[in-house]
C-alpha cells in the first residue's frame, strides 16, 4: 500500500458517495442495537429496495452518535439531521420524508450545546463511517498518517510529535504518553511488543467500547504508529468478552487491514512488520491493571506484577511492552496528521486535548462525549448533559469509576484537568461520569463501588482481599443506622490501611468511593451512627 | 569495577549496610539482624509481596515499599520499624483473623504458629473487625496429610514450593478476592491427585496449621523447614 494506492480509494469511495442524493447512518453502537437498530437498518434497506431507490439513497450502519437516550438515531446526509428513537416500524415514513418535510416530532434539536459544545477527535469519525469498512475510515483521512509515519519519518520524530502534543494516557493515571513510548523505545530487546489495554470495567463507563464499536481502524492504526516508534512487531488488543461486538468489528478490522496490507509483513513496502491479535479477557476487572493484563495475556492468573520493572522495560513475556488504553491509541493518528502543537492547543497547562467521558446517571442527555481539557463540570453536567432530569437537583457527580470519588456542587466550577479532579479527592479515570441527584444517599453509592471493589479484588494481597470487605460490611452498618462512632473510627482506619498497604492500584484507590463521601457528605454518615445508650438516655429525658 | 558487581551502601534503621545488585532490602535487613515482619516470604522460594507486612519506610517518600521484592538504592534511608507501620502491620493481621477461623485453643500448630508467633511479637491482643466465619470443608483424603482451609491465610508458599521445589505443581488457586482458595490439581481430592509426590514440602512450609500431618493432635505439629535451604544451596551448587 502506496499512498497513491490510499488516494485511488479515497477518490472511488468519494465518487460512490456522491451519486446519492441522501445517506442514511443507522447507529449500531451496542446501545441502539439493544434497541433493535439492525431490525431498523433492515427495514430500511428493504423500503429502499422496493422503491428501487438504490442508486438514490444509500443505508449505512455507523458507529455512535452519542446521544444515546435518544436512541436508536438515525442521521440523514447530506441534511444533516437527526431522527431519535427509531422503530423498525419508522423505516417507511423516513423514506416517504426523503425530499420532503422532515418528520418534526422526531427531530432531534442540533443546535443544543451537546452538539456545538463537544469537541471531537478520538470520535471524530464515529457516526459518521461504517466500521465494518475500512474504505469508509481510509475516505475520511485514514492510514495516512501511518503511510506517512513509516515512509516519512523517523521513530524519534514521531515521539517528538507526541511527547510536544503533551499528551497524557487516557485510561485513567495520566502518565505522559510520549514519555511511556520513549522509554521503550529505548530499551533494547529482540521483540517488543505494543498492548492495547481494552478491559474497560468501570460501572457506567462505555467509552472504549464505543470507540472500538464505532471506529475501530483509528485503534489499530494508532497502535501500527506506536509499533514503528518503539520498535515493536507485535501487538495484542485485550478486549473483555462482555464486547462481542468491539471483538466481532476489531477482528474484522484486522482482516481488512491485514487484507490490502496495512499491518502484517513489509508494511508500504518497508522492513517494518506489525501483526496485531485479539486477546479476551474472562471477566476480571483486575485485569484493567497493566501486569495483571499482561499476565492474563500471558495465559496466567490475572494477578498483578510487582512493579519495578515496569512493562516498558520487562513485560509481556518479559520483552519490552508497551501498554496504551484504546483511546489513547485513538488520539495518535491525528496528532501525527496535525502534528503536536495542533493538538496541545486544546486543554489546560498539563492536560491537552480532548477527552471522552461517558455520561450517565441522573442527567437529560445520557451519552458519550468527546470535550476539549479544561471545561467545567457545570458545563458538561447543565449545557452537554442538559440539566437533572424531573426537576430534581444535583447532587454529586461521580468521575473515575470504583477507584474515584464524589464531587459535590460547590466544586461544579473546577476544570476537568486530571490535577484538578485529583486534588479533588476523586480522578479522571477513564471517564465514566455518574450523575447522582437529591434521591440518592452516597452511603449507598459508597457501598455500592466498595461490593464491586470486594468481589473484583483479585485475592493477592491480604489489606485489599479482606479489608474491602470489612469496609463494605461496615457501610451496612450504617446504611442500617446500626453503626456506632467506633464504627466510623475504623472506617476511616481501614481506608488508610487498605489504600497505603495494598498491592495493585484496584486497592490502593478502593476506599476512594468512601474517603470523597466522608469529605464532602460526612453528615450522611454521622445521621446514621446510633446514638450509645447514654445519649439515648439523655435525649429521652 | 564491573557493572554486575556494583554495591550499595544505604542504612536500616540508622545503620550502614551494603548490598550486591540481586539482594533486596528484606535480604539485607536478615544479614544484619534486623527482623522485618513476614508471612509469605521465605527463604529459597520467589517473593511475591503479597502479605504486605514487610513493608518499610524509604526517607523522602510517603509511599511505603515491600523490602522483599525492593531493591535498594545509594543512599537510601530505609526505616523497619515506626509507629504508622507497627499500626498497619497490626490491622493486616487482625484482617487475618478476621478473614478465616482462627482458634489456637483447637488448632493443631496451636504454638508453632507463624500468625500466632507474629501476633503475639507485634501486639495484637483482640480483633476489632467483625469475623466473616466461613465454612471451609476439610481434605483429609490423602493418607499422610490433610488441609484445612479454614486456617489458610493465602500466603502461597505451598504454591510456590511445589512449583519451583518439588516441580509438580500440583497446588493453585481458584476463585478470587475473599472466595480464593487454594485447590489441588483441578480442584479435587488430595488423595486422588495425580501429580502430587506426597513429599511433603507445602505442610511444611505452611505458615499455620492449614495443611498438617495426619495424626497430629492439638499444638503437636511442628513445622520442619530446615529442607528448603539444604535444597536451595544443592541446587546452585549444581548449576555452577
Amino acid at each position: 500500500m502506496t499512498n497513491e494506492e490510499l488516494l485511488e480509494i479515497i477518490e472511488k469511495e468519494n465518487a460512490d458517495t456522491a451519486k446519492y442524493r441522501h445517506r442514511l447512518g443507522v447507529c449500531t453502537g451496542t446501545g441502539c442495537m439493544s434497541s433493535r437498530s439492525d431490525a431498523i437498518l433492515k427495514e430500511l434497506q428493504a423500503e429502499v429496495k422496493n422503491r428501487g431507490l438504490e442508486n438514490e439513497v444509500q443505508v449505512k450502519k455507523v458507529g455512535c452518535l452519542g446521544l444515546c437516550a435518544a436512541g436508536p438515531i438515525i442521521s440523514i446526509q447530506p441534511e444533516n439531521i437527526f431522527y431519535r428513537e427509531m422503530t423498525p416500524e419508522d423505516a417507511v415514513s423516513v423514506i416517504d420524508s426523503l425530499d420532503k418535510e422532515p418528520l418534526r416530532e422526531k427531530m432531534i434539536d442540533t443546535s443544543e450545546p451537546f452538539f456545538y459544545r463537544q469537541e471531537k477527535n478520538a470520535l471524530s469519525n464515529a457516526g459518521v463511517v461504517d466500521p465494518e469498512r475500512i474504505e469508509d475510515y481510509i475516505a475520511m483521512g485514514g492510514y495516512a498518517a501511518l503511510i506517512r509515519a513509516i515512509t516519512e519519518m523517523t521513530p524519534v520524530d514521531i515521539i517528538q510529535q507526541i511527547l510536544s502534543s503533551g499528551l497524557r494516557g487516557r485510561g485513567g493515571a495520566g502518565y505522559p504518553t510520549g514519555l511511556k513510548w520513549s522509554t521503550v523505545a529505548k530499551v533494547s530487546s529482540d521483540l517488543k511488543y505494543v498492548v492495547c489495554n481494552a478491559d474497560e470495567g468501570d460501572p457506567g463507563a462505555f467509552m472504549d467500547r464505543s470507540v472500538l464499536e464505532s471506529d475501530p481502524h483509528r485503534v489499530l492504526e494508532g497502535m501500527a504508529i506506536a509499533a514503528f516508534a518503539v520498535g515493536a512487531s507485535q501487538g495484542y488488543i485485550y478486549v473483555r468478552a462482555e464486547y462481542p461486538l468491539a471483538i466481532k468489528r476489531m477482528r474484522a478490522a484486522i482482516k481488512q487491514a491485514e487484507k490490502i496490507g496495512l499491518l502484517g509483513q513489509d508494511i508500504c513496502g518497508t522492513p517494518f512488520n506489525f501483526k496485531v491479535d485479539v486477546r479476551l479477557g474472562a471477566g476480571a476487572f483486575v485485569c484493567g491493571e497493566e501486569t495483571a493484563l499482561l499476565n492474563s495475556i500471558e495465559g496466567n492468573r490475572g494477578m498483578p506484577r510487582l512493579r519495578p520493572p515496569f512493562p516498558a522495560e520487562s513485560g509481556l513475556f518479559q520483552k519490552p511492552t508497551l501498554v496504551n488504553n484504546v483511546e489513547t491509541f485513538a488520539n495518535v493518528s491525528s496528532i501525527i496528521s496535525d502534528g503536536g502543537k495542533w493538538f496541545a492547543r486544546i486543554g489546560t497547562e498539563k492536560s491537552k486535548g480532548t477527552k471522552v467521558f461517558a455520561l450517565t446517571g441522573k442527567i437529560k442527555n445520557t451519552g458519550l462525549i468527546e470535550v476539549p481539557m479544561g471545561i467545567t463540570l457545570r458545563e458538561i453536567v447543565y449545557d452537554i448533559g442538559g440539566g437533572i432530569p424531573n426537576g430534581r437537583k444535583f447532587k454529586a457527580i461521580q468521575t473515575g469509576g470504583p477507584s474515584g470519588g464524589c464531587i459535590p456542587a460547590e466544586h461544579l466550577d473546577t476544570p476537568v484537568d486530571y490535577e484538578s479532579l485529583k486534588a479533588l479527592g476523586s480522578m479522571m479515570g477513564s471517564g465514566g461520569m455518574i450523575v447522582i441527584d437529591d434521591t440518592s444517599n452516597m452511603i449507598d453509592m459508597a457501598r455500592f463501588f466498595m461490593e464491586f471493589s470486594m468481589e473484583e479484588s483479585c485475592g493477592k494481597c491480604a489489606p485489599c482481599r479482606v479489608g474491602t470487605v470489612q469496609l463494605y460490611n461496615l457501610l451496612g452498618k450504617f446504611q442500617q443506622g446500626e453503626a456506632t462512632e467506633n464504627d466510623l473510627f475504623i472506617l476511616e482506619e481501614l481506608c488508610d490501611v487498605v489504600r497505603n498497604t495494598s498491592l495493585c492500584g484496584l486497592g490502593q484507590a478502593a476506599p476512594n468511593p468512601i474517603v470523597s463521601t466522608l469529605r464532602y457528605f460526612r453528615n450522611e454518615y454521622l445521621e446514621k451512627i446510633k446514638p450509645s445508650a447514654d445519649q439515648a438516655k439523655e435525649k429521652s429525658q | 569495577m564491573s557493572p554486575t558487581n556494583s554495591i550499595k551502601t544505604f542504612t536500616i534503621d540508622g545503620k550502614p549496610v551494603s548490598a550486591t545488585e540481586s539482594e533486596t532490602i528484606l535480604d539485607v535487613a536478615r544479614q544484619n539482624g534486623v527482623n522485618i515482619p513476614t508471612l509469605c516470604n521465605m527463604d529459597g522460594l520467589t517473593s511475591t509481596g503479597q502479605c504486605r507486612l514487610c513493608m518499610v519506610e524509604i526517607g523522602g517518600s510517603n509511599r511505603l515499599v515491600p523490602s522483599c521484592v525492593s531493591k535498594p538504592e545509594e543512599g537510601m534511608e530505609v526505616t523497619t520499624e515506626s509507629p504508622r507501620l507497627l499500626k498497619y502491620r497490626q490491622m493486616i493481621l487482625e484482617l487475618l483473623f478476621s478473614e478465616r477461623n482462627h482458634i489456637c485453643a483447637v488448632c493443631v500448630t496451636n504454638g508453632n504458629c507463624e500468625l500466632q508467633s507474629m501476633s503475639q511479637r507485634l501486639g495484637v491482643d483482640h480483633v476489632r473487625y467483625q469475623y466473616l466465619n466461613p465454612q471451609f470443608k476439610v481434605d483429609g483424603s490423602h493418607p499422610k496429610y490433610e488441609v484445612d482451609h479454614n486456617r489458610c491465610i493465602l500466603c502461597g508458599r505451598c504454591v510456590r514450593v511445589c512449583d519451583e521445589i518439588e516441580g509438580a505443581h500440583t497446588r493453585d488457586l481458584r476463585n478470587r478476592g475473599i472466595n480464593t482458595l487454594v485447590i489441588t490439581d483441578f480442584d479435587g481430592p488430595w488423595g486422588e491427585s495425580k501429580s502430587c509426590t506426597s513429599c511433603g514440602k507445602c505442610v511444611h512450609v505452611c505458615p499455620t496449621g492449614a495443611l498438617a500431618e495426619k495424626g497430629k493432635s492439638v499444638a503437636e505439629m511442628a513445622k520442619r523447614r530446615q529442607f528448603l535451604p539444604y535444597l536451595v544451596m544443592r541446587r546452585k551448587g549444581a548449576s555452577k
